[in-house]
């Protein structure tokens, strides 16, 4: 750092007054804040609150549903990926992501799954590389030691935990800067949770993860920051109110309304 | 007794069995009286779908085993007056038709099909699932004038050939091919096209490498629908492809054979030895339906095996 112009990390996602609509419903409002490197940052707040649809928009996988828009910028590594001219093709491959059910692709095998990502945009893979690429990924994601003697058998044979376990190696496959995880526990029994958990810790210190939960518990064990969203009602915009490292969100949160949905009170 | 732990109180268990006695027995006799109807009721319907089924493939059976022979599948009609000849002429004639209007209908359909599910928005493509519809009930004959009248254009008039049959046919079996495929594509779950795309894939590799393998099953299957809608079709061959007594393997020029066509001119124009023509016409009656019958377990087959290596 030769001056004084903050240096902004590759995989930094800045998002500054952004929402987001499905018709004329406002599901986000007017939301800024910044997720830092190579950190967890927590979405948390009420059903309908917005933190999915915004979850959704940073990978622009909110415009592909029919009759949304979106205003506002966000920003990757000091890019925003709402620019003109940015393919949002390009986007997703910077920015991967973890659906609440597990998805392997049916028609594929675990290996064939794990680099799925790579295939689907053309690259083609040496038998050797492919399978380096599938032992790293599958390693990254805890799940190489379960599934190496069956790599060729579908992906639907494993069990819940371990399909989503194969969901987070096909998205890392494809070395993205970010990783985005839409609710990835909601469907899984408390043993495969706590193994998810454990992942999400070891990749934080090379991907930026932001994760929505509507487990408090959850965001206060996994992650660095928490931002929570609100929302007056039902078809009401959701709107942020408070962001703040997790530890002080949860034992001194600043807003009456926060401390309220941490403490159980509604929500 | 179970019964008395649930209930709370003495009062309350003989309350419990009165209910239970107080029903009355014509009450009792009406629900057995009513059960029984509807069961003959049920059982007779079935029965009166399936007879005439029985009926008619043990017709065609014990009529069409007569000339089951070698030399039915290895000789055409040609010069053959009376007892003998065979429909191969016919059996090739439909195999090179069918296969023709498929290697049309199949690519098309698909292709509409995921327009439809895929691309397709707004009023325009409403427009066309309701014409895809409306061509599913398309009467044959219909079919048969049309690609009639195309190839007379083109071709000056009265062009019989095997071409022209089999484009008559795929407009009969494209339609078929188009909804089936159309219901497989919307089975596949979202999340699996959002996967695929959050994963950084274009929509097109989306679509062949994850949509369409997914769905292929069910895809292989709905071709198989299309191809036994297509295979007894009678009057649209009758108009174009006509009928002829000889080999011909040229689906661009000449008359062509075709299995429903021979067995209507079997039957139609009969010589002297008239139980000859019959027989014949049976055992080619027999050959379609067993051709329907070995595509419907092929599509069973394939879609068992498809789905099997997807689980």
């Amino acid at each position: 750092m030769t001056t004084a112009t903050a240096v902004i990390a590759a995989s930094q996602v800045d998002i500054a007054n952004f929402s987001a609509s499905y018709g004329s419903t406002t599901a986000i409002d007017d939301v800024s804040l910044t997720i830092p490197a190579s950190s967890v940052t927590a979405f948390i707040g009420p059903s309908g609150c917005g933190k999915s649809t915004l979850l959704r928009s940073i990978n622009r996988l909110h415009e592909t549903l029919p009759d949304t828009s979106s205003t506002g910028s966000i920003r990757l590594g000091g890019t925003d990926v709402y620019g003109t001219g940015i393919d949002p093709v390009v986007v997703r491959q910077r920015i991967g992501m973890v659906f609440q059910r597990p998805n392997p692709f049916p028609a594929m095998s675990i290996q064939e799954n794990v680099l799925s990502g790579v295939r689907l945009r053309h690259h083609r893979l040496s038998k050797a590389t492919a399978e380096m690429l599938a032992e790293w990924a599958l390693r990254s994601a805890d799940l190489w030691g379960e599934v190496k003697d069956r790599l060729g058998k579908p992906g639907g044979g494993l069990s819940g935990g371990q399909q989503q376990r194969l969901c987070i190696a096909r998205a890392i496959a494809v070395q993205p800067d970010v990783l985005l995880m839409d609710e990835p526990c909601s469907a899984l029994d408390p043993v495969s949770t706590v193994a998810i958990e454990d992942l999400i810790a070891q990749l934080r210190r090379e991907y930026t993860v932001v994760i929505v939960t509507h487990n408090m518990q959850q965001a206060q064990r996994v992650s660095d920051q928490a931002a929570f969203f609100n929302t007056a009602g039902a078809g009401l915009p959701g709107r942020l109110v408070e962001y703040a490292p997790t530890e002080r969100l949860f034992s001194e949160p600043a807003e009456q309304a926060t401390a309220d949905y941490v403490a159980g009170r509604f929500g | 007794m179970a019964v008395a732990s649930i209930l709370k109180s003495r009062v309350e268990v003989d309350e419990w069995r009165n209910l239970v006695k107080a029903r009355p027995r014509t009450l009792e006799r009406r629900r057995r009286l009513a059960n029984a109807a509807w069961l003959t009721a049920i059982t007779g319907g079935f029965f009166l779908a399936v007879a005439p089924l029985v009926s008619v493939l043990w017709t065609v059976v014990s009529a069409g085993l007569n000339r089951m022979d070698a030399e039915f599948f290895t000789s055409s009609m040609r010069g053959v007056i009376g007892a003998g000849g065979g429909a191969l002429h016919a059996i090739m004639g439909t195999v090179q038709i069918t296969l023709a209007s498929a290697a049309i209908s199949v690519p098309v359909g698909i292709l509409a099909a995921v327009y439809l599910v895929e691309y397709g928005r707004g009023a325009f493509a409403r427009t066309l699932t309701l014409l895809v519809d409306v061509m599913t009930g398309i009467p044959s004959i219909v079919a048969g004038l049309f690609a009639f009248a195309l190839f007379s254009l083109v071709f000056g008039p009265g062009m019989r050939a095997g071409i022209a049959g089999a484009i008559a046919l795929s407009l009969l079996m494209t339609p078929v091919v188009i909804r089936s495929t159309e219901e497989m594509l919307r089975l596949v779950p979202v999340e699996l096209r959002e996967a695929a795309q959050a994963l950084g894939a274009p929509k097109y590799r989306t679509i062949t490498q994850v949509v369409l393998p997914t769905a292929a099953s069910g895809i292989s299957a709905g071709v198989m629908l299309g191809i036994s809608r297509i295979v007894g079709e009678t009057a649209p061959l009758l108009l174009v492809a006509g009928f002829t007594d000889s080999m011909n393997y040229n689906m661009f020029s000449g008359r062509m054979a075709s299995l429903p066509v021979f067995i209507y001119s079997q039957w139609q124009n009969k010589g002297i030895d008239a139980a000859a023509y019959d027989d014949r016409a049976w055992s080619a009656a027999l050959t379609l339906i067993g051709f329907v019958f070995v595509l419907n377990l092929a599509s069973r087959m394939t879609s068992h095996l498809l789905t099997r290596k997807s689980r």
